[in-house]
């Protein structure tokens, strides 16, 4: 049932590294993070990586595993044949610690700059009454687990670094768009998603769906629709000619 | 100074993707097909001839309406509208530019051309070859927000085709008739619609642009109608494309006398 | 001197879960310089596991629901071992606690009226456990977390500063606390990415560390729950209770061997899912105790009725408090009637339709296709015990969360006395957020209250210091990979889920050993995140809080709860009365002794049938009626 797996692990830091060819076992049922596992346990006790859970519910252990990025938990050895050579990296789009370890800061500013839920200066807390057919949009993007591997894959900011700055990503444009479909968040928050948090620069190209480990549809529910959301405000001429003619700030 | 995947502080890998499988097989095909689509559809609208059956009231799709008085003989349902257009300008000016637009703002066909046409990125993961980036920030690309209009537009034009769709049961001694190329224009139709319905302009007007769907019951049933079918956007648009081409070198090739319909009923 | 970095702070919270963010909120709220120390990423801890739900007596699915009847389950559930006064506070403050959180921006699930939706969980008389599908745990790490943003983007307004009073150190792992006399007067700790030291400087330190699961090898918890806040406490002085109950959760998952241990959550039974046999029996209604016979159904039909009608039919069998399942499970595979890889049959596809299952139980669907590519609404999932939860922990005062150590307080997983010998499902997460409140508190009424600040010795950081490098130094010793796999083994094999005089003996001779071995043992590599040199420093904890254990497990003569002796299988209402307290001597041995409980308040016991007491108090406690 065990076989001798080839696996190619970058290890270095942010000064320079190398992809490392070892040969370790794999038994049957084991996932990617249980070679990484055995790997330290027997031939590299200080190779570094980051992981938590080993259920895919923390989002701690992402990496690119043959390039693609996924988390390690959640890729399970099946997949690959047994004489394929496995290549585990770190994600590319953050600066590396050690190994596979990514420094993931950037999320954490980004996180910082989304407004916070507003609450409705009317109600106290126990007197929130919200349908479940309202709720629901935003309980989907509450599912993020935040392994930021959408983050990772987005190529506005994988390809180009200088976009950092103005680009908040698919993981905290989806937090606004949460927060815009809450049914009682009391905030305006169409046009930051445009103006503070560069939603324009989302190309819709879906990678980030397309690697998110909870299947959050990611641009259809939460991008596209706040894309609209955003048209409805900023580029629909019919809006901004009633707005000019009434005189109302747009 | 590196760039992208190599900027200072990221993992030096080495390789521009580590990517193993054939990532550059499905904007392959999907660029392919959208390249067909643009050199055919240019051809056809710069023809001005051929899409109109006049024995089984067939007009194609590309053409419809035909507002001019270019237009050949009882292919103008609607009147003509306009004088002759001069040779160099198509018929279908205006049918070309509301169904090119709607296509070229939707939101599907922006990732495929972006990824197919533009590489950016082609794949996930794998690095675009461009220096600089402002993706939909700036003009044009902004412009791109203005989808809604087009579907508007689609929706008109959508409505016109089914008018075009019960013409196509006209038969060769003038009362009802079905032809090969009546099932094909329904084909095309039930594509055309389900591509348009499924539209996220579409799903967001019906519904997506509200806070509070509690409130609003009959549009919840629009939106969710819309969002069942949304997930098949892609699908649709692809269909959608290949009925829309078949449709018109059907009609074109009957038109042409290349071969003849195939009548089921008179 | 040692190079290292320096804070000053007044609260210093350890750990980053439910009830550490929820002190840190309360503290920064009482207008406490607040710093949080956490071990991974900021939102990554244990906490995020929690799956069921969180009970709180809110009456929104059964209005017959108050803080009395639940106080009562959680009784009941502890086998009346809890401090009474926590499970009273717990009772009375969760419904507050979860509706603070919708402030904050939870969304959880609705009823039809559009108030929180509650579910039926083992152990609860009605539905109470507010929940978001099957990622409750998800939901409450994340509101909070996004509570400490907000706080922070007011602070950013107001200072321009986003951490002036409230950050968030990731990746960072206290070693030690420092003190001032019998006082704590900071924090010693290493940040986990570059290895350099850290010093925090703070009167008050609240422990939120969670669990100890680590020790044993087959266990739900993550690398994280290692003991620390355990180990801390007891190396500051502090008292350890009750180390001796560990709750084995009756559902991990026990194939593929990668992901053994791993939590299915009991809302699959709370929804419908029932376990049997490899011989097809449902088997749970052979193991319904005695204490328990009136309130759950002695046959399937009337156990199916009650998923339609609870108020008329008796629960289910498979709905019994967790140690009652677990120690069924146990048996059940014991007599060779277990699946193919050592576990019972838990099943749902036949019980529901699988759109019904995928809506209710998202997660679980998910982990069992991508994880052991089974689909778990066309067969039947094979689960098993696993290590889960201790009950056991700092022992605090219930109304401030203090321990016996000036300054230091505890809330959460890592405080004694709550849950008494077992935790019912869901009580957790309102522990957390009551308790971590209360801690919270209690620490800036602390600082509030304090004539001087106390000060960092020198000599102390100098000696954490060199006892952090210490792997370091030696060569040629062994890996503590392997010591921690031992040590794993012989606590799951001997002080496991049924322990016996004898096991436990050889385990306290081994745990003597270790102490050896991990005072010889070698790392590695240099400091720059190192996980070698990570775990190697946990180990220190996790052996301490064995020690703890064992030592306590042998003393306890009866079966109670996350304890059962097979050669004491009674449960005695004389050793009810008695706690037993762990406590370090002069050489850092671990001594328990025993300790009276206070008597419960006399409304409290009121609450009680008198036949119900008869059944755990004795003749002399029983109200004079």
């Amino acid at each position: 049932m065990s076989y001798q797996g080839k696996f190619r692990v970058w290890r270095g830091d942010s000064e320079g590294g190398e992809l490392k060819d070892y040969e370790v076992e794999v038994n049957e049922g084991e996932v990617v993070l249980d070679v990484i596992h055995r790997l330290q346990a027997t031939q590299t006790p200080d190779m570094a990586v980051r992981w938590n859970c080993k259920a895919g519910k923390c989002g701690s252990c992402s990496a690119e595993i043959n390039g693609m990025p996924k988390l390690m938990c959640m890729c399970r050895m099946n997949t690959f044949a047994e004489d394929e050579v496995v290549t585990v990296t770190p994600m590319r789009t953050f600066p590396v610690i050690r190994d596979l370890v990514t420094d993931v800061s950037f999320n954490y500013q980004k996180a910082r700059e989304v407004p916070a839920f507003k609450p409705p200066a009317d109600l106290k807390p126990g007197e929130y009454r919200m349908q479940q057919v309202d709720v629901e949009r935003s309980q989907e993007f509450r599912k993020c687990i935040e392994c930021f591997l959408c983050q990772d894959t987005c190529h506005v900011i994988r390809d180009h670094e200088e976009n950092k700055e103005s680009f908040s990503g698919p993981r905290f444009l989806m937090r606004v768009a949460e927060l815009d479909m809450h049914p009682l968040d009391a905030a305006d928050r169409q046009h930051a998603a445009q103006d503070q948090h560069g939603l324009g620069f989302c190309n819709i190209t879906k990678c980030c769906t397309e690697v998110c480990p909870e299947h959050i549809k990611i641009t259809d529910n939460a991008l596209i629709p706040m894309k609209e959301r955003v048209a409805d405000r900023k580029y629909d001429p019919i809006v901004w000619l009633g707005n000019k003619i009434r005189r109302r700030p747009a | 100074m590196a760039t992208g995947v190599d900027s200072p502080g990221r993992a030096q890998i080495g390789l521009k993707t580590a990517r193993s499988d054939r990532w550059w097989l499905a904007p392959l095909r999907i660029g392919v097909i959208l390249v067909f689509f643009i050199v055919y559809a240019t051809i056809r609208i710069f023809m001005n001839k051929w899409y109109w059956v006049g024995e089984f009231h067939y007009l194609t799709p590309l053409y419809s309406p035909c507002l001019t008085s270019s237009c050949v003989e009882g292919s103008s349902h609607l009147g003509t509208w306009f004088g002759a257009f001069p040779r160099f300008l198509p018929f279908s000016l205006i049918t070309f530019v509301i169904l090119a637009g709607f296509r070229g703002t939707c939101y599907y066909y922006r990732k495929a051309g972006y990824r197919s046409l533009f590489f950016a990125p082609a794949a996930c993961a794998v690095p675009e070859p461009h220096k600089t980036y402002t993706g939909e920030t700036k003009f044009p690309l902004v412009a791109l927000n203005l989808h809604r209009y087009f579907f508007y537009g689609a929706l008109v034009f959508g409505l016109l085709n089914v008018y075009d769709g019960v013409q196509a049961f006209h038969g060769k001694d003038g009362g009802f008739g079905i032809g090969l190329g009546t099932v094909i224009i329904w084909v095309n139709l039930v594509c055309l619609w389900l591509y348009t319905l499924s539209c996220h302009a579409c799903r967001h007007i019906v519904g997506g642009r509200l806070k509070n769907f509690s409130k609003h019951p009959m549009r919840y049933r629009y939106w969710t109608f819309v969002s069942k079918l949304n997930p098949k956007h892609g699908t649709f648009a692809m269909t959608s494309l290949f009925t829309v081409i078949l449709t018109d070198f059907y009609i074109m090739a009957l038109a042409a006398g290349w071969f003849s319909d195939l009548r089921i009923i008179n | 001197m040692t190079e290292l970095e320096r804070h000053s702070y007044d609260v210093v919270v350890i750990g980053a879960g439910g009830a550490g963010l929820r002190a840190a909120i309360e503290a920064r709220e009482q207008g406490k310089k607040t710093a949080i120390i956490c071990k991974s990423l900021f939102g990554k801890a244990h906490t995020v596991m929690a799956e069921g739900g969180c009970a709180a007596a809110m009456g929104n699915a059964n209005s017959n629901d108050n803080w009395q009847v639940h106080y009562r389950d959680t009784m009941r559930g502890g086998k009346f071992l809890n401090n009474w006064r926590m499970a009273e506070l717990h009772a009375q403050e969760a419904p507050d606690r979860v509706w603070e959180l919708e402030t904050y921006g939870a969304l959880f699930d609705r009823t039809p009226d559009g108030r929180i939706s509650q579910r039926n969980f083992g152990g609860h008389t009605y539905p109470r456990l507010a929940h978001v599908g099957d990622r409750t745990g998800l939901e409450l790490i994340r509101t909070l977390q996004q509570k400490i943003v907000s706080l922070q983007q007011e602070d950013f307004e107001a200072t321009g500063d986003y951490e002036a009073n409230l950050k968030v150190y990731a990746e960072c792992t206290i070693t030690e606390l420092m003190k001032d006399g019998d006082a704590i007067s900071g924090a010693f700790g290493y940040w986990r990415e570059s290895g350099r030291f850290i010093l925090f400087d703070a009167p008050a330190v609240v422990l939120a560390t969670g669990g100890v699961g680590k020790s044993f090898k087959v266990t739900s918890n993550s690398w994280e729950y290692t003991g620390d806040g355990h180990a801390l406490a007891m190396r500051a002085g502090a008292t350890l209770i009750n180390m001796e109950f560990i709750q084995f959760h009756p559902t991990g998952m026990v194939w593929p061997p990668s992901v053994k241990g791993i939590l299915v959550t009991e809302s699959v039974r709370g929804d419908g899912g029932v376990l049997k046999n490899s011989e097809g029996k449902r088997f749970m209604f052979d193991y319904v105790p005695d204490v328990f016979r009136a309130q759950y159904a002695d046959n399937e039909e009337e156990a199916d009725r009650w998923y339609k009608d609870a108020d008329n039919n008796r629960r289910p069998p498979e709905l019994l408090p967790r140690d009652e399942v677990a120690r069924a499970i146990n048996s059940e595979v014991k007599a060779g009637r277990g699946t193919p890889h050592g576990g019972v049959f838990l099943d749902v596809s036949s019980r529901l339709p699988a759109e019904e299952i995928t809506r209710r139980l998202p997660s679980m669907h998910h982990q069992f296709k991508e994880l052991a590519d089974v689909d778990i609404t066309k067969e039947p999932m094979e689960v098993g015990p696993t290590c889960h939860y201790v009950m056991g922990g700092v022992e605090v005062d219930p109304d401030t969360a203090s321990s016996t150590v000036p300054g230091l307080f505890a809330a959460g997983e890592v405080a004694g006395g709550m849950h008494g010998s077992n935790r019912l499902g869901g009580n957790s997460l309102s522990d957390l957020l009551v308790f971590g409140r209360r801690a919270g508190m209690g620490a800036a009424t602390y600082v509030d209250q304090l004539q001087e600040r106390p000060k960092v010795d020198e000599a102390d950081v100098d000696a954490a210091a060199t006892e952090a490098l210490a792997p370091f130094e030696l060569e040629g010793g062994e890996n503590p990979y392997s010591i921690h796999q031992d040590l794993q083994q012989s606590m799951n094999d001997l002080v496991g889920i049924i322990r016996k005089e004898e096991e436990m003996e050889r385990a306290l001779g081994r745990l003597a050993e270790f102490r050896g071995r991990i005072a010889k043992m070698t790392v590695e590599g240099h400091r720059q995140f190192n996980p070698g040199w990570h775990l190697a420093l946990d180990l220190r904890n996790m052996l301490t809080v064995s020690e703890c254990v064992a030592g306590a497990a042998l003393l306890r003569q009866e079966s109670r709860g996350g304890h059962t002796r097979d050669d004491f299988p009674e449960m005695s209402p004389e050793w009810r009365k008695k706690l037993l307290v762990c406590k370090l001597d002069a050489e850092g041995h671990v001594n328990v002794t025993e300790k009276q409980q206070i008597p419960m308040r006399e409304d409290l016991l009121e609450l009680f049938e008198i036949d119900e007491l008869k059944k755990y108090l004795t003749d002399e406690e029983l109200p004079t009626a």
